[in-house]
């Protein structure tokens, strides 16, 4: 911002007339606002007024396709969403999933990190490999892992191979035990390379002579990781640690295409219980209500993990 | 040397879990249900023997509109890009190198925005563009539609504007000096000259970075046109699944529809490796 601001106000100095000045000023704002209002109106337009309405059709009955204008129900959605167990379902698996998948998918991507950071030949391959998944559709991700999952699928196929005929696994996605797990699994073989990436970036960033004076001083390998290496990533723990987060919170694609919630409403999610209400089951009230449960529950998790993260003067 | 050798180890068994899945997905498009689960138990089920064909393929076309389907995601993701990228580098445009009464608080307001996901508004922005009006263009009339549900213009505008892509262009266009702007002001250029023929021809990284941030998630959306669109002519790729598993299943078939919309965007990766991940990381640098 400095930069742009100083040779400006020199240029500015040389026109002695005060009017000009003035003049293409106001030209300035008119042509600056002009270029900035389609992208300002379109959010306006598709972020800003659905925010709001989140806020408003909740104590509404709005129905998607309905010839009536919405009438005002007071706290009515909340009341039925707090008494609804398939809410409390959906949110103790929303909460599970996030408490596994954060941790291990941000650790196992720091490790990769750190194996792809060292200086062997073949890095670029390996980093291709890990992050081809990220590129790929989770719908498709999603179907191929349905197979891997299946009864007589590539999983139990390899377990009984294993085992010389001893164990045959069992039906992973329809189990009540195993069918969360299942999905928090491939969830992570998914997005790990993307995490790995920005965790790269991150390692790219610390100094060269930061390690030099860490080996002069004969540190191990463990010292040098946690003296030189983990301090220096704050900022990119934070961001990893908040973006996965809210990834979490936002299941959807996998439990649409793989469980359908079930069984026993094991896997059902926040997402997708909105969905159903809101698309399903066309009621947008009920659905708006959920999802600023939803909303007031990102907000929250991300402000307390900014603040425990945050930098300590 | 010792100590590269288990980490070139640990490394190659990481590839293979990582690639595995997908060169199933790839070799098992070509062979027919049977050989598919008899390969299950030995490496063949990753090597292209047997009986190959491209019968699963040609069996695609016949089950499913496959030709429509990609022909709308290709239109869809590629309307998209392009508009992001001219609305959005306007916009940052205007917001980094031009001086103007209440742009920073129209910049502060976008870069709030990050915080929210799609996901806690997906569905109140179902109902409030079930109520948007539109102009439809009949030879020489013009008529006012109410609804923008099944239609291509709900799959494309709502995504166009992007915080991110703004706030990437204003980072971009921020460290190119502004003298080049009084430079080509002196030639008689204005605001829209300066944009268009010294800010953007030196901005092709962010163009890329934006380009792929907006190409991905179109191409791979599926949440928004399942619940927006209905007629069979106007889904894209991701919803087309569903018609596979509506009568019986035959998983070589899947394997095909799912390669068929998968390589694209995997030939795409790797043609543009640097610059794909080049961008994903600028993302994570932001901090």
């Amino acid at each position: 911002m400095s930069a742009t601001t100083a040779p400006r106000q020199v240029a500015e100095q040389a026109i002695p007339r005060q009017v000009r000045t003035a003049n293409a000023r106001s030209r300035e704002t008119l042509i600056g606002a002009a270029m900035a209002s389609p992208a300002v109106i379109l959010l306006v337009v598709f972020f800003l007024v659905p925010v709001a309405l989140a806020f408003g059709l909740a104590f509404t009955n709005a129905r998607l396709i309905s010839p009536r204008p919405p009438r005002f129900v007071g706290a009515d959605n909340f009341i039925r969403l707090f008494g609804d167990s398939f809410f409390w379902a959906s949110l103790r698996n929303t909460a599970y999933f996030a408490v596994v998948v954060v941790p291990v998918q941000a650790g196992l991507a720091l490790v990769l990190a750190l194996l792809a950071n060292a200086k062997v030949r073949g890095t670029n391959f390996f980093r291709t490999v890990y992050f081809a998944p990220v590129v790929t559709s989770m719908v498709v991700i999603s179907l191929l892992w349905r197979f891997i999952y299946q009864p007589d699928g590539l999983l139990n196929q390899i377990i009984s191979a294993v085992t010389f005929g001893h164990s045959h696994g069992t039906d992973w996605l329809n189990n009540p035990t195993t069918a969360m797990p299942a999905i928090m699994f491939m969830s992570v073989w998914q997005a790990v390379g993307f995490h790995m990436i920005i965790w790269l970036a991150g390692l790219q960033t610390i100094p060269r002579d930061l390690y030099e004076a860490a080996s002069l001083d004969g540190a191990s390998a463990w010292k040098t990781f946690t003296h030189v290496t983990w301090p220096s990533l704050r900022a990119t723990r934070t961001f990893i640690l908040i973006t996965i987060t809210i990834g979490a919170l936002s299941l959807f694609t996998q439990i649409n295409v793989m469980t359908q919630g079930g069984p026993l409403d094991r896997t059902t999610t926040v997402v997708f219980m909105a969905v159903r209400a809101g698309y399903e089951q066309q009621s947008t009230g009920y659905a708006a209500a959920v999802s600023l449960v939803f909303f007031v529950l990102v907000l929250t998790v991300s402000g307390v993990q900014r603040f425990l993260t945050r930098e300590k003067a | 040397m010792k100590r590269v050798l288990p980490l070139q180890l640990g490394r190659s068994v990481l590839v293979i879990f990582f690639a595995f899945p997908i060169v199933f997905m790839l070799i098992s498009s070509f062979k027919p249900d049977a050989q598919i689960f008899a390969d299950l138990t030995s490496l063949k089920a990753i090597l292209p023997v047997g009986d190959i064909s491209l019968d699963n393929y040609r069996g695609v076309f016949h089950r499913v509109p496959a030709e429509r389907l990609l022909l709308n995601s290709v239109g869809i993701s590629l309307v998209t890009v392009a508009l992001g990228i001219l609305i959005n580098s306007m916009a940052a445009f205007a917001l980094s190198r031009m001086r103007w009464r209440g742009r920073r608080v129209v910049l502060a307001a976008i870069i709030a925005t990050l915080i929210v996901p799609f996901e806690t508004f997906a569905l109140p922005l179902v109902w409030w563009v079930n109520k948007l009006p539109w102009l439809e263009v009949h030879g020489f009339h013009l008529t006012l539609t109410s609804g923008w549900l099944d239609t291509y213009h709900v799959q494309i505008l709502p995504f166009v504007a992007n915080a991110f892509s703004i706030y990437l262009f204003f980072q971009y266009f921020s460290s190119i000096p502004v003298e080049l702007d009084e430079a080509a002001r002196m030639d008689g250029a204005g605001w829209f000259g300066i944009y268009r023929r010294v800010v953007m021809p030196l901005s092709g990284p962010a163009i890329a970075t934006v380009a792929i941030l907006t190409f991905l998630p179109a191409w791979n959306s599926y949440l928004w046109p399942l619940m927006v669109v209905q007629s069979e002519d106007l889904r894209p790729v991701m919803v087309g699944i569903q018609y596979f598993f509506q009568l019986n299943v035959s998983w070589g078939q899947i394997m095909a529809y799912a390669s068929m919309i998968t390589v694209p965007v995997l030939v795409l990766f790797v043609a543009f490796q640097r610059a794909f991940i080049g961008s994903i990381a600028s993302a994570g640098v932001k901090g």
